[in-house]
C-alpha cells in the first residue's frame, strides 16, 4: 500500500499561533428576518487544512461560507480570510479577494447560458490578461482533474447533477484558490456519485494542500474525507493504513441553534460524550 | 394574509427607492471603470435593438395610420384635412412615437431583463459570478442600460418615421390627400423643439426600461414565483414611470421653448 500523503504524515494538530489562519471567524452573530442564525461564534480553519461543518437544516452553515466570501455582511464580529479583514473592506476591494477564494456553492450556479469551456474559463476570460491558448490548456486541465474532458462543448442542462458538481469544481481550481469553499458539494446526489466529489475534494486537499471549509449533511462524507487519503501514484482516493487515523488535515465543527458545540479532530468527535453530537453521529 | 405596520410599510418603500437610485446610479457610474464589457453591450444591442424591430415598425406604422383616421374626422368637419400630415408629424414625433416604442420595448425588454437577472439570483448565478470576483452591475447591468438608451433612441426614430408613412398612406388612400402635400407639410411643421422633445424622450424611457428591469430582476426573492412577481412588476413599474415621466418632460420642454 502507498503511503499516505507527506502532508498527512507532517500534520501535528498541534495550535500554530505563529502564522496567520486562512480563514479566522471572531464573535460573528447574523439575524435573517428577527431570527438569530449565527450567535458570537468564533472559529479558525489552519492553512492546509480541511473543516467540515454540520448542523440541521437552517443552522446557518452556508451562512458561514457567504460570510466568508463577504458575499454578506454580519451584524457583529470580525471575519478574516487570508489576513484581510472581510467585514471592513468595500465590494471593489473584495473582489480582487475573491480571486484567491473559490466556492462550489450547493446547487452549482453554473451559467446556463455558456457552455462548460465558458463556464470553467469564466475568471480567466474576466481577468483579461490571458492567451487563448492558455485558458485553453488550463481549462483541459481544470476538466482533466474532474475527468470530464469530453463535455467541454456542452451546456449546464445537459449534464447531469453530478457532473455539474463537478464542472463547479473545475471552474473554481482553474486559478488555484489558496481557499476553498464547499457548499453541500454532494447534496441531492447518489452514494456512487456522492464518493466521486468526495474523492475530489480529498484529491485537491492532499495534492494542492488547499485549506477548505466543507458544509454537508452527510457525516459519511466527512467520515470518508478523515480515514482516508488520496493516492498520487494510483490516482485514487484509498484508506489510510492501520494506525494512522487523524494523520490527514480533517477537522470537524457542529453548529446548534447559532452556537459551535463541537470543533476538534475526527478522533475527538468518536470519543464525544456530549449526547446531542452522539445522536448526530450515531 | 399577514398585516404590515404602516411604519413597516413606508420604510420598505423608501428602502427600495434607495436600491433603485443606487443601481440607477452605479449602472452609469461603472462607465468610467474597466472593464468595458463591449462585447456585452453589442450583444444586447442586438437582443434589444433588432429585436424589437418588427414589433416597433408595426406598431409605429398602424398607430401612424389609426392617428391620420381619427384627426381626418375632425379636420374634414372644418375643410382642413390638408394639414393631417402636420397633426401626425407632430403627434408621431413629440408623443407617439416614443411613447408606443417606449412601452413595446419596456413590455418585451424590462420583463426579459427581469426574468434573466431574477433566474440567475434565485440559482445564485449572480452570487458565483461575485464569488468568482466578477462585477455584476458592471457585466449585467450597465451594458443593459447602455444599449437599451441608445437603440431605443433609433427604435424611435423608426418609429416615427413609419408612423408619419402610415399616416400618410391612410390620409392618400381612404381621404385622397396628396402624397407630395401631406409630406411636405409634415416635415415643414417640426421645428427645433418638437425633435428635440421626440428625442430627449427615448434616451429617457431607455434608462427607465432597463434600470427598472434590472432592479426587480437582482430584487427577485422566492423561486420561480418571485421570478414571475418581478418580471410583471418591472413592465408595469417601467410603463406608469414612462407615462409619467413623458408628462413632465413635455411640460418641461415645453416651459423651456415656450410652446
Amino acid at each position: 500500500m502507498a503511503a499516505p500523503p507527506a502532508i498527512a504524515e507532517q500534520r501535528t494538530y498541534q495550535p500554530q499561533q505563529h502564522r496567520p489562519f486562512a480563514v479566522e471567524f471572531e464573535n460573528v452573530s447574523i439575524a435573517f428576518e428577527d431570527r438569530q442564525i449565527l450567535d458570537g461564534i468564533s472559529f479558525q480553519l489552519r492553512h492546509g487544512e480541511t473543516k467540515a461543518i454540520f448542523g440541521v437544516a437552517g443552522s446557518g452553515k452556508s451562512t458561514i461560507l457567504k460570510l466568508a466570501l463577504g458575499l454578506i455582511k454580519p451584524d457583529a464580529g470580525r471575519i478574516v480570510v487570508l489576513g484581510e479583514d472581510v467585514t471592513e473592506m468595500r465590494e471593489d476591494d473584495l473582489f480582487e479577494l475573491r480571486r484567491r477564494v473559490g466556492i462550489v456553492f450547493q446547487e452549482s450556479a453554473l451559467f446556463d447560458s455558456l457552455t462548460v469551456r465558458e463556464n470553467v474559463a469564466f475568471r480567466l476570460f474576466e481577468e483579461g490578461t490571458v492567451k487563448e491558448d492558455e485558458i485553453e490548456e488550463r481549462v483541459r486541465e481544470a476538466l482533466s482533474f474532474v475527468e470530464l474532458e469530453h463535455t467541454v462543448d456542452l451546456y449546464p442542462s445537459e449534464l447531469s447533477g453530478g457532473m455539474r458538481r463537478r464542472v463547479a469544481i473545475a471552474r473554481t481550481i482553474i486559478t488555484h484558490p489558496e481557499v476553498l469553499l464547499y457548499d453541500s458539494p454532494t447534496g441531492g446526489l447518489d452514494p456512487v456519485t456522492s464518493n466521486t466529489i468526495i474523492e475530489l475534494v480529498v484529491k485537491q486537499r492532499d495534492l494542492y494542500q488547499t485549506s477548505s471549509l466543507l458544509v454537508t449533511h452527510r457525516l459519511q462524507d466527512a467520515f470518508t474525507m478523515g480515514t482516508h487519503y488520496f493516492d498520487r501514484a494510483e490516482n485514487k482516493m484509498k484508506p489510510l493504513p492501520a494506525g494512522s487515523r487523524g494523520t490527514v488535515p480533517m477537522w470537524f465543527l457542529i453548529l446548534r441553534d447559532g452556537h459551535i458545540i463541537f470543533d476538534g479532530d475526527l478522533q475527538s468527535l468518536r470519543e464525544t460524550k456530549d449526547e446531542y453530537i452522539r445522536e448526530y453521529i450515531s | 394574509m399577514e398585516l404590515i405596520s404602516p411604519t413597516d410599510f413606508a420604510k420598505e418603500k423608501v428602502q427600495s427607492v434607495q436600491e433603485y437610485a443606487h443601481l440607477a446610479a452605479r449602472s452609469i457610474g461603472n462607465l468610467v471603470k474597466r472593464p468595458l464589457y463591449l462585447a456585452d453591450m453589442i450583444q444586447q444591442a442586438d437582443l434589444i435593438g433588432f429585436g424589437s424591430l418588427p414589433i416597433v415598425v408595426l406598431t409605429g406604422f398602424f398607430t401612424g395610420g389609426a392617428l391620420a383616421q381619427n384627426s381626418a374626422s375632425t379636420l374634414q368637419r372644418f375643410g382642413s384635412l390638408s394639414l393631417i400630415g402636420q397633426l401626425v408629424s407632430l403627434g408621431m414625433v413629440r408623443e407617439l412615437g416614443p411613447v408606443i416604442t417606449g412601452l413595446m420595448v419596456a413590455g418585451r425588454n424590462a420583463s426579459g431583463m427581469a426574468s434573466e437577472l431574477g433566474s440567475m439570483i434565485v440559482t445564485e448565478q449572480i452570487d458565483a459570478m461575485r464569488a468568482l470576483g466578477t462585477d455584476p452591475m458592471k457585466k449585467l447591468v450597465t451594458p443593459r442600460v447602455i444599449s437599451t438608451v441608445v437603440m431605443l433612441f433609433f427604435l424611435t426614430v423608426i418609429s416615427d418615421a413609419l408612423g408619419v408613412a402610415g399616416g400618410g398612406v391612410v390620409s392618400n388612400v381612404f381621404f385622397g390627400v396628396d402624397s407630395h402635400q401631406y409630406w411636405s407639410t409634415a416635415w415643414q411643421i417640426l421645428v427645433f423643439q418638437d425633435v428635440f422633445m421626440g428625442l430627449l424622450k427615448p434616451l429617457l424611457f431607455g434608462f427607465i426600461i432597463s434600470t427598472v428591469g434590472c432592479y426587480y430582476g437582482i430584487s427577485a426573492r422566492g423561486g420561480t414565483q418571485g421570478v414571475g412577481r418581478a418580471t410583471t412588476q418591472a413592465v408595469v413599474a417601467a410603463s406608469i414611470l414612462i407615462i409619467t415621466v413623458d408628462f413632465f418632460v413635455t411640460r418641461f420642454t415645453m416651459t423651456i421653448f415656450g410652446h
